[in-house]
């Protein structure tokens, strides 16, 4: 499983651990925020997406020899490229379609994108090439390994944008807006479907990173993200569904968790999927707006 | 009124007659054993139409009430050497059990949580199944002895053993739907569709929804429990891989396109596994496919309402045609598949 550590090591490097794969997961519930901030939906495919732009990056590093910091922009924004398009043909028919619909429409691109996966690279498991040395620095008795500070870094630098994009762009205020009030917003001259697409885009950029970040930790296979979406849907309804900040910080929390409870509960390797589902019963039973969201009134 | 989606009781019979027929002089070994699957496929379906379809809640987890109910019957045939036919009902209860433990917390839980929650729950099945191993065999699964009739008819062969398991689940998945069709027209079924009509309006009504909706969880499990129970006599074997999350959506996906909320939906679903040639290979292999996640999408453009809905609007608007201008009949509309769970809740201030 993912990051599994050593039991023998400390506590602050179990948490190490713990912060840098939670970092992966905080990256892909970064990407199911920000489409359920477009939209108020959950893509399940998610993951898969995430998925397959990790394997045309693979392909183009292994078949092209491209290096990977030029495959690595070009990977995302082929990818938000993709996300765009995807919501333009996929998801525009059903955008106000009820609830089902659309969780149903989101499974659906979950088996396309899965079988595509498989069918054009295969279910052998690939290695898929570190950007960060492999060399661990010592940080007061803990070592922390390059590849875990990167992670870490690369969650936390998506984050930063996300936030300036949101909060300092005029791009970001039309997108805020026609998540929340579409009809003033197409009065005012808001291209709302556009916004929509924007965020299926950005959304999907965000996973490409998230894919790219996992396969060097884990091994590459069409079914990569599968567990980590599970986490990272955790993370995102830790933190409440809407706010990537709390995704991100749900992210750690989770990461961090899973690391202790891998440690000190023996024979807990198999059963981390399932804390995964607990913690998401537990938090919509006893704090359902998550850890930094706020709660909702709904007139009936 | 007669129409495909209210049949009277001849259809129904005419229906049960070809499947019971049908095995004897039309299909061959294989496609009898691939039936035997639908019918436990149905059961499972059943089981969604009435959580979905009638009370309005959404599972993506009842793959893991199958495990339930799979591994009850092959652990009690394996390790306690039970006879095949008595762990069935065991399975079923064990699996409501499972299901009334979702349906605590999924009182609170609506639309895209309960989709959610439920999801997760499937993803994570497999790997507990895993995880018990001494119970379960790990991932190499249980492997059960074939399942011989209890009357001797494919030893004397009169039947062969795919024909006596085919009309094992027949009968057992008509038995069942008989037995869905009766509790729907109670009030337990009132009760349920109050409840996905508007919760709100329900409770003002004196519905219990911690009952009512706690009850769709159980049946819903009894049934995909069955089901799961009936997969694994038909394979005699069991493994984690058997009950992923694909089977889960197999079952909401052929609900879905079947028509929710209508009698003949899940009965359509499970006969349109066996026209799709990719779907049958997910029941065998579970493994997501790139036309069954085209077919969904499509299915979900074109006929929302699924084939059921879809006949029965045509169907509508055949009569509207010819009596133009009279006043319409009370007609009862299938269910939308946006109208199984209300939005969720709207965020932000109100204007």
């Amino acid at each position: 499983m993912l990051l599994s550590a050593n039991p023998l090591e400390g506590l602050e490097q179990q948490i190490v651990f713990g912060i840098a794969s939670g970092s992966i997961y905080a990256s892909l519930a970064l990407a199911l925020v920000l489409i359920y901030r477009a939209m108020e939906a959950i893509n399940f495919a998610q993951g898969e997406m995430a998925t397959f732009s990790t394997f045309i990056a693979w392909m183009l590093m292994t078949t092209f020899q491209w290096s990977f910091w030029i495959t690595f922009p070009l990977v995302v924004v082929l990818s938000f490229v993709g996300g765009v398009a995807l919501e333009r043909v996929v998801i525009r028919p059903v955008e106000r379609a009820p609830i089902l619909t659309m969780i149903l429409v989101t499974l659906g691109l979950f088996s396309i994108f899965n079988g595509l996966s498989g069918l054009i690279w295969g279910y052998t498991i690939r290695t898929f090439p570190s950007p960060f040395p492999v060399s661990p620095i010592s940080l007061g008795g803990v070592a922390i390994g390059f590849q875990d500070l990167g992670l870490i870094g690369v969650s936390l630098l998506l984050l930063f944008l996300i936030y300036l994009f949101f909060s300092r762009t005029k791009l970001g205020l039309m997108m805020r807006a026609s998540a929340l009030y579409p009809q003033s917003s197409r009065l005012l001259g808001v291209r709302v479907g556009w916004m929509l697409a924007l965020g299926w885009g950005l959304s999907a950029a965000v996973g490409a990173v998230s894919g790219m970040m996992v396969a060097p930790v884990l091994s590459l296979d069409p079914n990569l993200m599968q567990s980590v979406l599970l986490f990272a849907f955790t993370a995102a309804v830790l933190g409440g569904i809407e706010n990537p900040f709390g995704a991100v910080i749900g992210g750690i929390v989770v990461g961090v968790l899973l690391a202790l409870v891998g440690t000190y509960v023996p024979h807990a390797e198999d059963l981390r999927l399932v804390f995964g589902f607990i913690v998401i019963v537990l938090v919509l039973l006893f704090r359902p707006a998550g850890l930094v969201g706020r709660a909702h009134v709904t007139r009936v | 009124m007669h129409s495909l989606l209210k049949p009277g009781p001849a259809l129904w019979l005419f229906l049960l007659l070809l499947a019971a027929i049908a095995p004897l002089y039309v299909l061959g070994r294989f496609p009898t054993l691939e039936w035997a699957y639908v019918w436990a496929l149905l059961i499972g379906m059943i089981g969604i139409n009435i959580l979905t379809g009638y009370c309005g809640q959404i599972s993506l987890g009842n793959s893991a009430f199958m495990a339930i109910g799979g591994y009850t019957t092959a652990i009690l045939i394996y390790r306690a050497g039970w006879n095949y036919l008595l762990t069935i009902p065991v399975a079923g209860v064990l699996a409501s059990v499972g299901g009334v433990l979702l349906g605590i917390p999924a009182l609170r839980l609506r639309g895209i949580y309960l989709a959610t929650a439920t999801f997760a729950l499937a993803i994570s099945a497999p790997s507990v199944i895993r995880h018990f191993d001494q119970l379960s065999g790990g991932s190499q699964g249980i492997s059960i002895p074939p399942a011989e009739d209890p009357f001797g008819l494919v030893s004397s062969q009169s039947l062969t053993s795919e024909q006596w398991l085919y009309y094992m689940a027949l009968v057992i998945a008509a038995a069942l739907f008989l037995f869905s069709r009766a509790l729907l027209s109670t009030h337990v079924g009132r009760a349920f569709r109050a409840i996905r009509e508007s919760e709100t309006a329900a409770v003002a009504n004196g519905v219990s929804l911690a009952y009512y909706k706690t009850l769709a969880f159980a049946i819903s499990a009894f049934y995909a429990g069955v089901a799961g129970s009936l997969y694994a006599i038909n394979t005699a074997y069991v493994s984690p891989d058997s009950f992923n999350v694909g089977l889960s959506l197999a079952l909401v996906v052929g609900a879905v396109i079947g028509g929710l909320g209508t009698g003949i939906g899940p009965i359509l679903g499970a006969a349109f596994t066996v026209w799709s040639p990719t779907y049958t290979q997910i029941l065998f292999n579970t493994k997501p496919d790139i036309a069954f996640g085209v077919l969904l999408i499509l299915v979900m453009y074109t006929m929302p309402s699924g084939i059921a809905g879809g006949v029965y609007r045509l169907w509508a608007w055949y009569r509207r045609q010819r009596a133009a201008g009279r006043p319409k009949s009370g007609e009862e509309g299938t269910v939308q598949v946006g109208k199984v769970a209300s939005p969720p809740e709207v965020s932000g201030p109100g204007p």
